[in-house]
């Protein structure tokens, strides 16, 4: 896989999310995306950013388009300094929340996008990432 | 601070969202739409969204909720003119927004608002209103 | 100048006519894909290539710039075959061939000096075996293309949307559902949804040769999102094996209506719109409810 540009953001205010969301948009359509792809990406990013303010106070995004096989894609790094997840594989369950959310945004994210990837430390914090491609279905 | 305008429209109350929320202000609209129901007596909710291209497992917990409150106050819900990436995106999402009803366009809405409050007896099924366009 | 390109230069009438008779002994050519000339202008270019090559003193490294317009001619050659249909064994052998003929030439030139011989030949073998390894990989990068294109071609065939009536919507899904095509169904339905105003949909699964929890969902996704949208949808064509299938695997389409045939569907759709289809009897005038 091949990193042709790179980018970072500080989320530390629910007004971020909002220029976030664009900039997502932005990369997104710079790479030719469809529409509903689009829409897929910015979602799931919208849920992955929405828990890390909510859970972590705030954190920050490392945007980068990727290139594979001559398929171009969106890599997007969430990267928190928070509590932690201590069962990842709970938080990944639909319905699960220890917020009161619907506990969709987990799981939801992930079937938003074509790759998806969790890791967390209990004190440390929790990045998740997440690779959409161009013709990802 | 920014606030979504509320238009109120015979027994109906029209929202139309024309940017994308960010948290504040969708709680903002929850909470000035359900005193407005109150205030008004209002029968009937209209939401367009056709201007709204994200919508995410909170924005459409904003939506449910309106939904459920306005039902508590007998007012019914009708989300209109959802875009279809962003439908794709909810069932995929896994977000049906239940206890809300959809209709295409705002006019489309209104009809429905219309034949459900029209024929409050009639079971909840019934969606489709009197439509004499076609004869 | 090595010995190999020397030789080659001098002798590439006679190659080629070695090489074109090995080409035509060949049982497997198929002629009627490619003529006698064409094959022959093909192989003249690409020798003459690949004699121009050697001449620079390379004779190892098939990615340098003066071999690009070798593997340029051969690389349209491989894809050329591959559309035209050729197999994978006629593509092969037509650089392999080509090795024997050389080999042929070199022997006899050589005769006399066995050891130059053997390490020309060592070095002949490893230049065209690259060579076909590059046969390989153009021809089955052709291959891929053309099955990429038809399967573009499929989704876009096997999903149109036809408007019935007004504000009713009709599509029938022919092969598997996966969940690629039913993100271009659900796309193609909900887009047309749109640009029509609809607000019935009637899928139907006729052409679905089966339908197991996994094609169950989509559907269950493709009704969900057209319900977001403000329309209705109804599934018709559910043959006798699929309705037993649906209930054995226990899935639930309770939430969803369905229909056995097309024609059902269509009613319960005019019914909807409270649309009423009758006959009308011209003679009498007198108009008879069906």
């Amino acid at each position: 896989m091949i990193v042709m540009t790179k980018d970072t953001m500080q989320i530390v205010r629910e007004q971020d999310v909002v220029p976030f969301r664009n900039r997502v948009r932005e990369l997104s359509v710079k790479i030719g995306m469809s529409l509903v792809n689009q829409t897929k990406l910015i979602t799931a990013a919208s849920e992955l950013v929405r828990n890390m303010l909510k859970y972590a106070n705030g954190g920050k995004v490392m945007l980068e388009t990727v290139s594979k096989n001559a398929q171009a894609g969106i890599r997007l790094t969430f990267q928190d300094e928070g509590p932690g997840i201590a069962d990842v594989q709970q938080a990944m369950r639909d319905g699960f929340s220890t917020g009161k959310s619907l506990g969709l945004g987990l799981p939801g994210a992930k079937r938003l996008v074509n790759e998806f990837d969790i890791k967390s430390t209990l004190g440390a914090g929790t990045t998740v990432t997440i690779i959409h491609w161009k013709h990802g279905r | 601070m920014d606030r979504i305008p509320i238009l109120k429209m015979g027994s109906f109350l029209l929202v139309t969202i024309q940017v994308d929320l960010y948290d504040r202000l969708a709680l903002t609209l929850e909470n000035d739409l359900i005193t407005m129901v109150s205030r008004t007596g209002a029968k009937g909710v209209l939401i367009d969204i056709s201007a709204v291209s994200i919508v995410d497992s909170f924005m459409g917990r904003i939506l449910g909720n309106i939904a459920s409150m306005s039902r508590i106050m007998d007012a019914e819900t009708v989300v209109v003119g959802m875009q279809p990436a962003v439908a794709i995106t909810l069932v995929e999402l896994g977000l049906t927004l239940q206890g809300v009803h959809t209709a295409l366009d705002v006019e489309k809405g209104m009809e429905l608002l219309h034949s459900k409050i029209g024929i409050t007896d009639e079971p909840e099924e019934d969606e489709e209103g009197p439509d004499d366009s076609n004869d | 100048m090595n010995t190999t390109a020397q030789i080659l230069q001098n002798n590439i009438q006679k190659i080629l006519d070695i090489w074109m008779q090995n080409q035509l002994a060949d049982a497997s050519l198929r002629d009627d894909l490619i003529s006698n000339e064409e094959l022959r202008r093909q192989s003249e270019e690409l020798l003459s290539g690949l004699a121009r090559a050697t001449a620079s003193g390379n004779v190892e490294n098939i990615y340098a710039p003066e071999y690009e317009p070798v593997t340029e001619i051969l690389s349209d050659i491989s894809i050329t075959r591959a559309r035209q249909g050729f197999s994978p064994r006629e593509t092969g052998m037509y650089v392999l061939s080509l090795k024997q003929a050389i080999s042929q030439v070199l022997e006899e030139q050589l005769s006399d000096k066995p050891e130059t011989l053997y390490k020309e030949l060592l070095k002949l073998n490893l230049l065209l075996d690259n060579l076909s390894v590059i046969t390989f990989e153009t021809f089955i990068k052709g291959r891929e293309e053309v099955i990429l294109r038809q399967t573009d071609e499929i989704s876009e065939i096997s999903t149109p949307v036809i408007r019935v009536w007004e504000g009713i919507l009709a599509l029938p899904i022919i092969g598997t559902l996966d969940s690629a095509r039913t993100q271009v169904v659900m796309e193609n339905l909900l887009q047309e949804i749109v640009n029509t105003g609809s607000s019935i949909a009637i899928l139907d699964i006729s052409g679905v040769p089966a339908v197991d929890s996994l094609v169950a969902q989509h559907l269950i996704k493709t009704v969900s999102a057209t319900r977001l949208m403000g329309a209705e949808c109804i599934i018709s064509g559910i043959r006798a094996e699929i309705a037993q299938t649906i209930v054995h695997l226990g899935i639930d389409l309770s939430n969803i209506k369905t229909k056995a045939s097309l024609a059902n569907a269509l009613q319960l759709a005019f019914s909807m719109r409270n649309v009423e289809v009758r006959k009308i009897n011209k003679n009498t005038g007198i108009s008879l409810t069906r």
